[in-house]
């Protein structure tokens, strides 16, 4: 019996990532813009479709939210053999799944404990300059990797004063003004490049430089293949790591912060304790995840961290629906991907961000997809 | 009355909002075990000390002794810490959240909020998630046996009256040595709130040590389950002893009855 529900599982998971790997792949493969256009069409209309009919949901439920991971980490290593000398395409999966990693950190704090953060970007600027001063050095770049994330966590603690004083409309005023300081900073900041920037090494793991394309087994890979799945690697850790803190005492605390501040004091959380990890953990992620960027693209300047980058990391929170992953991972693709796909909206992108953010407030203020409550995690209800 | 007989005394405590005395120079004190009815007209302060015995507003003068421990000036937290939780007036669940997670915010102090534990050791999690499910099932039987049953429903599903069970089993969940109750029956009919006095008073019997001030308008109730009164009028004490004294007291009659 074992068996065949382990068989269930493996073959509802496997459904779910070639279907979810069929659409990338068409999504990705074409060049034609009404053909993206139609697709996304298709897209939506099979997945409404999906939830309304309770195949979708059954399907998950049956493969268990693990299994899904997995096969959807599969996908994702198929298509990077699908397009492995295509470096336009590799770059493209790799800044989406960089980004999600960026918006799981702003999930445990604006989804998890309430702590809003729309300094996003620059905190994932402060993961790419710890890599870009870092990475010079001798230090083994995994650990110039977690140094971003050390960083940006502890640059992130200097808010934690005025943050835990204010809530609501005042919190997020306190980020944005943090944002925009922190560019005006890097832009008079001559050792850091000032406006013009800096440039980064390449990521280079035990002698294996990921900036070079190489040949397997025949096949030539471009570096950016590399990347991706470091990418997707990082990607599917930060997932398992915020599922966990979920589907814990942590998350109970954390939602309890976000929920109820007076009735969580009475009953002896400390809301100071618990806003302070979320915005700790969220921004260690982002600055993960904008080390592991600032190398893959080679690059970093003050621009490309300014406050409407920020608003894009929010705007995906709020398009996926705040507390889901599986939306925000749908959002990050979406609001990532279409604009290269659909060149001809590309100058009108944060136009149409806006108008899309707030049709979805308007029209379905939960987002795409709805926050579920959390899975028991204890072993007689699992 | 002696002095090992009183977990809680309140001497001189004052509140003010601005110009507004909403409690004036109260004494007042709770003995181990007993059951406290705190009665008054509305406005009458009876609320405000409850926010003020927990720490959400700090007294402006006066003593709060809990145990031998002085609490005046203390966190929400430290207050929960020493032993005395709460319910209040106005439902305060987590409405998104399930009954279990409602019921183990609850627990809170009881469960291991360590990284290491929540994240690396689940079956040790999954272990203690298992006692706090059992615990906060046998509390649900009391009250409500069909709600034991739903344990992972979210709150949203759960009826008025039920809710409000929720929210005293989620202070029981704490183990409190005093438990103090802001008008849990209202909005309910007769017949349910003799239900849930019952209710109460089947916990007080298995919580050997289980001391409660219980704050309610419906005079039938506070005759019947409380030991002793105090009242309150206009933040100040205007008597206490026990339900028969206080209901023969002139002063009494003229707040609520508005006599002259």
């Amino acid at each position: 019996m074992t068996a065949a529900r382990a068989g269930t599982r493996a073959l509802s998971a496997a459904a779910l990532a070639a279907v979810a790997g069929l659409l990338l792949y068409g999504f990705l493969a074409t060049e034609s813009e009404k053909t993206v256009g139609l697709m996304l069409l298709g897209a939506v209309i099979a997945v409404a479709g999906g939830i309304r009919s309770g195949v979708l949901p059954r399907l998950v439920a049956a493969a268990g939210a693990g299994a899904v991971l997995a096969g959807l980490g599969v996908a994702m290593v198929v298509l990077v053999g699908v397009f492995h000398d295509d470096p336009f395409v590799l770059l493209l999966m790799s800044r989406a799944l960089l980004v999600l990693v960026a918006c799981l950190g702003l999930h445990v704090q604006l989804a998890d404990a309430g702590v809003p953060n729309f300094a996003g970007a620059a905190f994932f600027g402060i993961g790419g300059y710890t890599a870009a001063v870092l990475g010079r050095g001798d230090l083994p770049h995994p650990v110039v990797l977690l140094a971003s994330g050390a960083v940006a966590a502890a640059v992130g603690s200097l808010l934690l004063l005025p943050l835990l004083r204010t809530r609501g409309h005042y919190a997020a005023l306190i980020t944005i003004a943090f944002g925009l300081l922190f560019r005006t900073f890097l832009e008079v900041n001559d050792t850091l490049g000032g406006p013009q920037g800096l440039k980064l090494a390449g990521l280079r793991v035990l002698g294996w430089s990921f900036n070079d394309d190489r040949q397997i087994l025949g096949v030539d890979f471009s570096g950016y293949a590399f990347y991706c799945l470091a990418a997707l690697a990082l990607a599917l850790l930060a997932v398992a790591l915020v599922r966990r803190v979920e589907r814990s005492w942590v998350g109970v605390a954390l939602d309890a912060v976000r929920l109820d501040e007076t009735a969580s004091a009475c009953f002896g959380i400390s809301i100071g304790r618990w806003k302070i990890a979320a915005f700790t953990l969220g921004n260690a992620l982002i600055g993960v995840a904008g080390g592991l960027s600032a190398m893959m693209v080679g690059f970093i300047a003050p621009n490309n961290f300014t406050f409407q980058e920020s608003l894009v990391l929010v705007s995906i929170l709020l398009l996926g629906g705040l507390g889901n992953l599986a939306g925000l991972a749908v959002a990050a693709l979406i609001v990532i991907w279409l604009p290269e796909k659909l060149q001809p909206i590309q100058e009108f992108r944060y136009l149409l961000f806006s108008v899309l953010v707030v049709l979805v407030l308007v029209l379905r203020p939960t987002g795409l997809v709805r926050r579920t409550s959390r899975r028991p995690f204890g072993s007689v209800a699992a | 009355m002696t002095g090992t007989g009183q977990l809680l005394v309140c001497h001189g405590l004052t509140r003010q909002f601005g110009g507004v005395v909403a409690l004036s120079e109260l004494d007042l004190e709770v003995r181990r075990g007993e059951l406290l009815g705190l009665i008054g007209p509305n406005g009458s302060g009876k609320t405000t000390f409850f926010n003020v015995l927990t720490g959400l507003f700090p007294p402006t003068r006066g003593q709060i002794v809990f145990d031998g421990a002085r609490l005046a000036g203390a966190t929400p937290q430290e207050v929960h810490r020493a032993g005395i939780t709460r319910t209040f007036q106005r439902s305060r669940l987590c409405l998104e959240l399930s009954i279990f997670d409602n019921l183990a915010i609850g627990a809170h102090q009881r469960l291991d909020h360590g990284l290491w534990f929540n994240l690396l050791r689940r079956d040790s999690l999954a272990d203690q998630a298992d006692t706090t499910a059992a615990a906060a099932q046998e509390l649900l039987q009391i009250f409500d046996p069909p709600l034991a049953r739903r344990l992972y429903e979210p709150m949203t599903g759960v009826a008025m009256i039920d809710r409000r069970r929720v929210e005293i089993c989620r202070a029981l969940m704490s183990h409190p040595r005093l438990l103090l109750l802001d008008e849990p029956s209202a909005g309910m009919t007769a017949d349910e709130t003799n239900r849930l006095m019952d209710d109460i008073l089947e916990v007080r019997r298995r919580f050997g040590d289980l001391t409660i001030v219980l704050i309610e308008h419906e005079m039938s109730v506070i005759q019947r389950v409380t030991e002793r009164c105090v009242v309150l009028n206009y933040g100040k004490k205007l008597c206490e002893g026990t339900f028969a004294e206080v209901a023969a007291n002139p002063e009494v009659r003229r707040a609520y009855l508005g006599l002259t």
